[in-house]
């Protein structure tokens, strides 16, 4: 049984075609959407031409311009919320040996990851609505609360990552030396924790920005983030607008996720 | 029970309480409300009464003649929900058929260049879902470029109709749910040593067998975490569904909502949402069993 050639794993037969076609069909539309932001034409599908005028138009868009405020204001309150708690919780969850209960707040902090988003979307809406009828309030609160509660765990996990690898002898050192608790935390575990909460606070601020389905539904009149205003505009005839305002967003996420990347890289 | 250990639990849950107390409020805590709600019955106009009603649970499977009152099987309802389920596995199948030889290809790199390959597969995940569904959605319209690709090569005389169809849906979500399977599989098959497989084939084995008795057993694990990490949020999508396939087209999670706006009723909505929450359960008990098994073969 004479046999053409070497057997190799890195070059099974169909395998790099495959994987190729795969990197194409997961590029090419993206691609595309990035091509057409610069289109001159009026329509999303006709080429009219290398344009910037669809950036210009969502530039001086008012309702783009609140949107994107309402949105990078949330995600700042919403990821900052989060990362404060979050720290704590893996503080309180790590380096400390089981405790009672300890599963149950696991459980309780992956809970947004586990139910579908929808479900909770519409849990908020009947929750927010009886308190929204109850005290008038319809601000952005609202908004923050929900987005803080599901960029928890998103936060949580890079943050107790990045604990349940740190040295405890420096600290111990530290408190040989006479530093109080708090000194110690301030000055040794926090600088040594920092990367994590950097990681965290980044998936936070990503996970609440690209929110579309529980903004959907707890937002009030008039409180459309860029997501939502985009699906508005999406289920209308969309013009090359979206795909300007995609590219931005496109680009900010690339960025944030590329400083994802070096800060995880530098492990201790 | 050590007063020390105490101190510590004790301390543990108190640094937890505020992250608890967000949770409780802005995540578990309303879904215990969906689970009251399910069981009153539909206010007027929107909202609930507050009287037990078991009619929301009835509703969700059969229907009632308005005019002569005769009751049967809800045909729409269970569409939808076999729509649902239907296209979750097709989705699964898909992205395994996509991912398997993608993530194989990754991990197979020289280490230098893997990182790059793991960057590009990570990149489409991180962005925006709605960016992305926007984005297949414009491939796959009249005048976008498949069709146009399609005719150019002289397959097609007109453009077909695969937006706002389930095919659409079933490729948005092959799209947008693809590096969800990619991932666990490169992460199952980086650590796999691959001389395994070559040795199976000098001992003559044939490419299939290699593939069935020695590949595949180690790459288990890999192929459970991906079918669940797809298949759970294909069963709750509510976006690509609702852009890529219309109006009529709906999964359950489109279902869901309209209860909450034109269906206006909100029992039928909480109860529709406790059965989602429900077969995602299912989803994950199944899971658990499955990563033992895989587990302990490999």
């Amino acid at each position: 049984m004479a046999r053409a050639r070497p057997f190799s794993a890195a070059r099974l037969p169909g395998f790099a075609a495959m994987a190729a076609a795969t990197f194409l069909i997961l590029y090419a539309p993206i691609a595309t959407l990035v091509i057409y932001s610069f289109n001159g034409s009026d329509s999303v599908a006709v080429w009219g031409g290398f344009s910037l005028k669809w950036y210009g138009a969502a530039w001086e868009n008012a309702q783009v311009q609140e949107a994107t405020m309402r949105s990078v204001v949330i995600a700042l309150a919403a990821s900052g919320i989060a990362t404060v708690t979050a720290t704590m919780a893996a503080l309180g969850t790590t380096r400390r040996g089981r405790f009672p209960g300890q599963t149950l707040i696991y459980a309780i902090i992956n809970q947004p990851l586990m139910a579908p988003e929808i479900v909770t979307a519409v849990a908020l809406l009947i929750f927010f609505s009886s308190i929204k009828v109850a005290t008038g309030y319809t601000g952005l609160g609202y908004l923050i609360l929900a987005h803080a509660a599901f960029c928890v765990p998103f936060a949580y996990l890079p943050i107790r990552a990045r604990l349940e690898s740190m040295d405890l002898t420096l600290e111990t050192a530290a408190a040989d030396l006479y530093a109080t608790p708090w000194l110690a935390f301030r000055r040794v575990t926090l600088p040594l924790l920092a990367p994590g909460i950097a990681a965290g606070a980044m998936l936070a601020f990503v996970i609440s920005l690209d929110d579309v389905i529980i903004t959907e539904f707890v937002k009030s009149a008039g409180q459309d983030t860029l997501p939502t205003y985009m699906l508005g505009q999406i289920r209308r005839a969309a013009t090359p607008e979206v795909n300007a305002i995609s590219t931005v967003l496109l680009a900010v996420t690339v960025a944030l996720l590329s400083l994802f990347f070096a800060v995880t890289r530098k492990r201790a | 029970m050590t007063a020390e250990e105490r101190r510590r639990a004790r301390q543990g849950w108190l640094l937890s309480a505020p992250a608890l107390a967000l949770l409780l409020a802005g995540a578990s805590g309303p879904l215990l409300i969906v689970v009251v709600y399910a069981f009153l019955e539909p206010g007027e106009y929107s909202g609930v009464e507050w009287k037990f009603s078991l009619e929301a649970w009835f509703r969700v499977l059969f229907e009632r003649d308005i005019f002569d009152g005769t009751v049967r099987l809800a045909d729409a309802h269970l569409s939808i929900f076999w729509r649902s389920v239907k296209l979750s596995l097709l989705t699964t199948l898909l992205t395994f058929v996509f991912g398997l030889p993608t993530a194989w290809f990754i991990a197979t790199r020289p280490a230098r260049t893997r990182m790059l390959w793991l960057f590009l597969i990570t990149v489409p995940f991180w962005t925006n879902l709605l960016i992305r569904t926007f984005a297949i959605m414009e491939v796959l319209r009249n005048e976008g470029i498949l069709n146009g690709a399609l005719m150019r090569l002289g397959l097609i005389s007109s453009p077909i109709q695969i937006l706002y169809t389930d095919v659409a849906v079933l490729i948005g979500m092959t799209y947008v749910y693809l590096p969800l399977m990619a991932l666990p599989l490169y992460a199952a098959i980086e650590r796999f040593d691959m001389r395994m497989a070559e040795a199976a084939y000098d001992l003559y084995a044939s490419r299939w067998q290699v593939l069935r008795k020695v590949v595949l057993p180690i790459v288990r694990p890999g192929v459970v975490a991906g079918s669940i990490l797809v298949f759970v949020p294909s069963l709750g999508a509510y976006v690509t569904p609702r852009v890529l396939g219309g109006g009529k087209n709906m999964m359950i999670g489109n279902f869901i909502e309209l209860q909450f706006g034109a269906g206006r009723n909100w029992p039928l909505g909480a109860a529709l949402s406790l059965i989602l929450l429900a077969m995602v359960a299912c989803a994950l008990t199944i899971y658990v069993r499955a990563a033992a098994r895989a587990g302990a073969d490999g």
